[in-house]
């Protein structure tokens, strides 16, 4: 009896399909362009349903990463599992992954149906049952009126579609989306951006999307993965990278932080004390970590939480000179220079700064408390 | 105020002018000539169908023709294929832009000599004493000249493969380096394998420089006589020759018509090529 049902349940193994939605994980994977590293030992789960962006600016090895996942890169070193299987060399359409093209990458000669049923037809499916199933992916993105057109007869967001469709329709694990948005005019990207998420829930499977807007990757990513000069910055929620960077590159990239550096002068009761090169000194909790005098330190301020006011406490506040002023409708963004700091701007919100309105040249009082500071680490590509 | 309206045709007399003159004239000519008769010293004007006639009913004329559409049928396939795969290696395989225009440059040197040079260059290489035959002999792999190396159909063909390839190459070239290569891994992302994506990708979309390319060499081919006479050794006959022998002959309305019945031939072929293939999206 034992044994039978032993048997059966391996038999179920066999027969059943695979898990639709399935964990990725790199592993230590680098990239190689002869002595250049494109992608440094880069480590990374991503757990079955996520949406996931990875972000960061040109050439932070971000769409190589997409690329070694897809199988259209070879990896120099390391590997991709995805689900319980290693698809480090698989080829592209065994690894259960499937990609959309930043150029959308439709086949100017073939209709819609035949773009999208373009994969049954390479498995030798027959032609009526392809293009029906191509009709039904063609629904599920709302395309289906437009089956018998030629990809130069449709929009840029139509096109999109259309790739979406073309992708889909290998029942992907995990789909691949390089740049999917950056096409679009700003209107349609929030549309379709809109679409984008909707369809992953529905699915339930993992989208990795590889973009440089981080207001994109805030906006749908469960997981954010920032990126730069090969490596991992950070890998967390938004709100985790939004509101604790761990970087100084990762503060400045999602932007909205000031970034202050200098070195420790003293650590007592969890606080950090440093000082910056023109003498001001500045104070930030510890967090835990342990620091030496003398060593260097970062922090970071949010700009929309620091104030127009003299300082409370010492150590969280500074006097800057207004440089240039700018106006965004809901806030006025102020950038101030002071000494010692690099770059240093406050977000003021509109009908406050038009009660006491700034000119430039103003010197101008900030203060902010112990909450809005955080503790940066070094970063990973220094 | 009324110049605006006659710009567009002022624009356009140059080059109406220069067809007219070039183009239509000579054709026209030939039409009408075609129609003439003549005796063994001289044409008259008239209008007789005796040219046409005489052209049709001649077994000979049949047999010139099929010969030629022969030669066009068996180079046309051979510069296609070499053609299509020299393009191929060229637009795909070498990576650097610099490497290919090198290698592109390559292919047209030989057109820095005339064609009749190219062509003859092939007598004292494949010639019954030639240097194939030479080298051959002396490797001991025969023991007699092969005969059929020249002044054979092998020789026309050969020459006119090695003179027209080039005709191939460019436009496939050309239409090859316009494929966006995403294309290339969109269909491999779909599982395509490399005779899928060559069968369902990039011959579909090389399609106008291969009907370029073959309008290119059906036409040369199909008016060429000096190959043919040069490397046939006069054994064989290709529709221009006839012509040219008929020029000779001084039988010009003779020669005017058989010139208006290939000119209808090849007209018709380009056609069949047009209709098959859509070359407008590659202008």
């Amino acid at each position: 009896m034992r044994v039978h049902s032993r048997a059966s349940v391996a038999n179920r193994r066999v027969v059943e399909p695979m898990s639709k939605a399935a964990d990725i994980e790199l592993i230590d994977v680098t990239k190689r362009y002869g002595a250049a590293l494109a992608v440094d030992h880069v480590s990374l789960r991503i757990p079955a349903g996520t949406y996931c962006c990875l972000l960061g600016p040109s050439g932070c090895g971000k769409s190589t990463t997409l690329r070694m996942i897809a199988g259209h890169e070879s990896i120099s070193e390391g590997d991709i599992r995805l689900g319980p299987t290693v698809v480090t060399d698989l080829p592209p359409a065994r690894r259960g992954t499937a990609m959309m093209f930043q150029s959308y990458a439709l086949f100017p000669h073939l209709d819609i149906v035949d773009n999208v049923a373009f994969s049954l037809k390479m498995k030798g499916a027959e032609k009526t049952a392809r293009r029906a199933r191509a009709m039904e992916m063609l629904k599920l993105v709302h395309m289906d009126h437009l089956a018998e057109r030629r990809p130069a007869q449709l929009s840029g967001g139509q096109q999109q579609r259309v790739a979406l469709a073309r992708a889909l329709i290998t029942d992907p694990q995990v789909l691949l989306l390089d740049e999917p948005l950056s096409a679009l005019d700003p209107f349609l990207k929030i549309k379709v951006r809109q679409e984008l998420k909707r369809l992953q829930l529905q699915l339930g499977i993992s989208f990795i999307h590889v973009t440089h807007s981080q207001e994109e990757a805030m906006a749908l990513s469960d997981l954010v993965v920032v990126m730069n000069a090969g490596r991992i910055e950070q890998a967390a929620t938004p709100r985790e990278v939004f509101n604790r960077p761990s970087t100084a590159f990762v503060a400045r990239f999602m932007g909205d932080h000031n970034v202050i550096a200098g070195r420790v002068t003293s650590v007592d009761d969890g606080t950090v004390k440093f000082e910056v090169p023109g003498g001001s000194s500045f104070a930030a909790p510890a967090e835990g970590r342990a620091l030496e005098p003398g060593e260097p330190v970062e922090i970071a301020v949010r700009t929309d939480r620091v104030r127009v006011a003299d300082a409370v406490l010492p150590g969280c506040g500074l006097t800057g000179l207004v440089q240039n002023i700018e106006y965004h409708g809901q806030k006025v963004q102020v950038a101030l220079a002071a000494p010692g700091v690099d770059e240093f701007s406050v977000q003021v919100p509109e009908a406050s700064f038009f009660d006491a309105p700034l000119a430039i040249g103003d010197a101008v009082p900030l203060a902010w408390t112990p909450q809005d500071v955080h503790l940066l680490a070094a970063s990973p590509a220094a | 105020m009324t110049l605006s309206r006659y710009a567009p045709y002022l624009q356009a007399t140059p080059l109406a002018v220069i067809l007219a003159a070039f183009l239509v004239l000579p054709i026209a000519t030939i039409v009408m000539v075609s129609f003439w008769d003549y005796d063994s010293i001289q044409i008259f004007p008239a209008f007789v169908f005796t040219n046409y006639e005489e052209t049709i009913t001649s077994p000979v004329t049949w047999n010139t023709y099929l010969n030629t559409l022969k030669y066009t049928v068996i180079v046309w396939a051979l510069t296609l294929f070499i053609g299509f795969w020299v393009a191929y290696y060229l637009a795909f395989h070498i990576r650097s832009a610099t490497t290919q225009m090198v290698l592109f440059l390559v292919c047209t040197v030989p057109f820095l000599t005339s064609n009749i040079i190219r062509m003859i260059s092939w007598i004292p290489f494949l010639g019954r004493n030639g240097l194939l035959n030479q080298t051959l002999m002396g490797l001991g792999l025969i023991d007699q000249p092969l005969e059929f190396l020249l002044f054979s159909d092998f020789a026309v063909v050969l020459a006119m493969v090695h003179l027209y390839t080039l005709f191939m190459v460019t436009p496939i070239f050309n239409t090859l380096m316009r494929i966006d290569r995403a294309l290339i891994e969109a269909a491999r992302d779909a599982g395509a394998n490399a005779w899928q994506i060559l069968t369902n990708v990039i011959i579909p979309l090389a399609k106008p420089g291969i009907a370029i390319g073959s309008i290119f060499v059906v036409t040369l081919v199909m008016g060429d006589f000096i190959t043919v006479r040069f490397m046939s050794g006069g054994q064989s006959a290709s529709v221009g020759l006839m012509m040219a022998n008929q020029i000779a002959l001084l039988q010009y309305p003779a020669a005017a018509a058989n010139a208006v019945i290939l000119l209808i031939i090849v007209l018709m072929l380009v056609a069949g090529i047009l209709r098959v293939v859509n070359i407008r999206k590659e202008l």
